[in-house]
């Protein structure tokens, strides 16, 4: 892969090893990501897509290996708005009391000075990223009175109106009705569309083929990197999930 | 005499109008701070900032530094301790809390017991609220004015970081720095209401007013007002019960809080124990009824 193609990458984690203390959590990962694509993050549990997130995310520092943002440094990516994230729903405390409006609003809070104070084009586009999610009528709800659809809208729509063109959404189908799931869907699509880039990490892999264009098979290091219907083949999903049916066979 | 003869009473003495001021002051910095404890769950933290800021205060009264910037540096000292002993052992965070600030706390008392100075123990361990000198007044309202406005300006962010310190960093902000900041202000907080209700009792103010906001309302822009109005009520409550009752200031200050607290536990519209039992009786009563 050359330099120029490398500017162009939205996501290029490369060679990342990262430790908790004895347990290694991911092992010389790679992984590149283009700009207007949907990338589907597959593994098991403990398979390193949280890590592999928070390293894109800046909050872990690995130990050796590098991540540019968009050709950048990370620090510089967050702070230029490009990078938003939709949490997994055990990591939100539902019962804060916020709107969904609010929530919504804190997408807009790098744009905007240090008391944070919304302005005319930050009302402008909360009230158009709610409406793209379908949400208009619940704006006023608190968080926690959505379903679960509703709830990863909600967040959707907080990156929407960051205007982030990278989104990580950590398994944003789980608990999620089939109608949310197909909205979620289309968004995303749109987003890619627009230029923008995806990383999903999901166990829903029956959804992947509709919604990415890669998926990537995660086993502490990335196993495998192609389209979904290459990599979810299932003696390739053997690879990543530890059965292998074969080896099995042949003990 | 008629009420108002009776309720002016009291203020005819300057120690009771500082008492007063000092307890209101008091009681709103603890309640605004006490809406993002209680939704961090910082409620223990804020129990042993505290108790730790106890030494800080000495010693600054030893050296004759001002008391904000010893209780700053111990309430620091506190919670690198406290995070200190979680990382490094298997013990989990309330047990670190508990060995830290009791340690420091304790240290504290010896601080005071060997101090040849005339600062009273009880005073410091129950609150002092009729002796409050106009220097201590002045040292609050200054304390509370700084702290005040950098909450209040600030509020955003310490919300953020309270409901997605992931989303604060993906922003490029510093969840960290908030969260010191944070930290920073409740050691000065302490400060302010130790003069009020002493060490012990600070805890009370900085975790009952928020509690009760919480159970009124699921906005938190309401919580910011609901919070430190009850808690100035409760003050001026307290205040005045401890006067015609000669009973102990703090003490009555913080049952006041106590009790409106249980007033809204049991009878909150929305979420208070006899709304909802009587909801659930209803619905019950109307499912039996279709069927």
């Amino acid at each position: 892969m050359n330099t120029q193609c490398n500017a162009d990458l939205a996501i290029n984690v490369t060679d990342a090893t990262v430790h908790y203390g004895q347990v290694q959590a991911l092992d010389h990962a790679s992984l590149q990501l283009a700009q207007g694509t949907v990338c589907g993050l597959v593994g098991m549990n403990g398979s390193g897509k949280s890590t592999l997130f928070k390293t894109i995310m800046g909050q872990i520092k690995p130990d050796t290996g590098s991540v540019k943002i968009s050709g950048t440094d990370p620090q510089q990516a967050r702070k230029s708005g490009k990078l938003a994230y939709v949490p997994q729903s055990e990591a939100v405390d539902w019962n804060f009391p916020i709107s969904v409006r609010d929530v919504v609003m804190t997408g807009r809070y790098g744009q905007m000075g240090w008391t944070r104070r919304a302005k005319k084009k930050d009302h402008a586009a909360v009230n158009e990223a709610l409406e793209r999610v379908e949400l208009t009528d619940f704006a006023n709800r608190q968080i926690g009175q959505l379903s679960g659809g509703q709830k990863k809208r909600a967040f959707v729509a907080r990156c929407i109106a960051q205007g982030a063109s990278i989104m990580l959404l950590d398994e944003p189908f789980a608990g999620v009705d089939k109608r949310s799931e197909a909205t979620i869907t289309k968004l995303l699509r749109e987003v890619a569309d627009e230029g923008g880039s995806v990383l999903i990490s999901t166990h829903d892999l029956h959804a992947l083929p509709d919604l990415a264009d890669e998926a990537v098979l995660l086993m502490r290091k990335v196993l495998m990197h192609g389209r979904p219907e290459i990599v979810l083949r299932a003696e390739n999903l053997a690879l990543a999930f530890g059965l292998d049916p074969m080896k099995r066979d042949a003990s | 005499m008629n009420l108002i003869e009776l309720l002016a009473e009291p203020l005819s003495y300057t120690f009771m109008i500082r008492a007063l001021s000092v307890t209101i002051i008091a009681s709103v910095l603890c309640a605004l701070l006490s809406c993002w404890l209680v939704l961090i769950g910082w409620s223990l933290m804020g129990d042993a900032v505290s108790h730790a800021v106890l030494p800080g205060v000495v010693l600054a009264y030893i050296v004759g530094a001002p008391f904000a910037l010893g209780a700053l540096i111990f309430g620091f000292l506190a919670v690198a301790l406290i995070g200190g002993v979680r990382d490094t052992t298997k013990l989990k965070e309330d047990a670190a809390i508990g060995i830290v600030f009791t340690t420091l706390f304790s240290f504290g008392l010896v601080l005071i017991s060997v101090t040849p100075s005339h600062i009273d123990l009880n005073h410091i361990i129950f609150g002092n609220l009729l002796g409050v000198s106009s220097a201590d007044l002045w040292q609050v309202l200054i304390l509370g004015a700084v702290t005040f406005a950098i909450l209040i300006l600030k509020r955003k962010d310490f919300t953020l970081y309270a409901f997605d310190q992931t989303h604060a960093h993906a922003l490029g902000m510093s969840p960290r720095l908030i969260g010191a900041i944070l930290l920073g202000l409740l050691a000065m907080t302490s400060v302010v209401a130790l003069q009020a209700v002493g060490v012990i009792l600070v805890v009370a103010m900085l975790i009952i007013p928020g509690a009760t906001a919480f159970l009124l309302t699921d906005k938190f822009s309401k919580m910011l007002v609901i919070a430190p109005a009850l808690a100035a009520c409760a003050g001026i409550l307290g205040v005045y019960a401890s006067y015609f009752l000669d009973a102990s200031t703090g003490g009555m200050v913080v049952l006041a809080q106590a009790l409106i607290f249980a007033a809204v536990y049991l009878f909150s519209p929305r979420q208070g124990l006899i709304a909802t039992k009587l909801a659930a009786k209803e619905r019950r009563k109307s499912l039996a009824a279709v069927r």
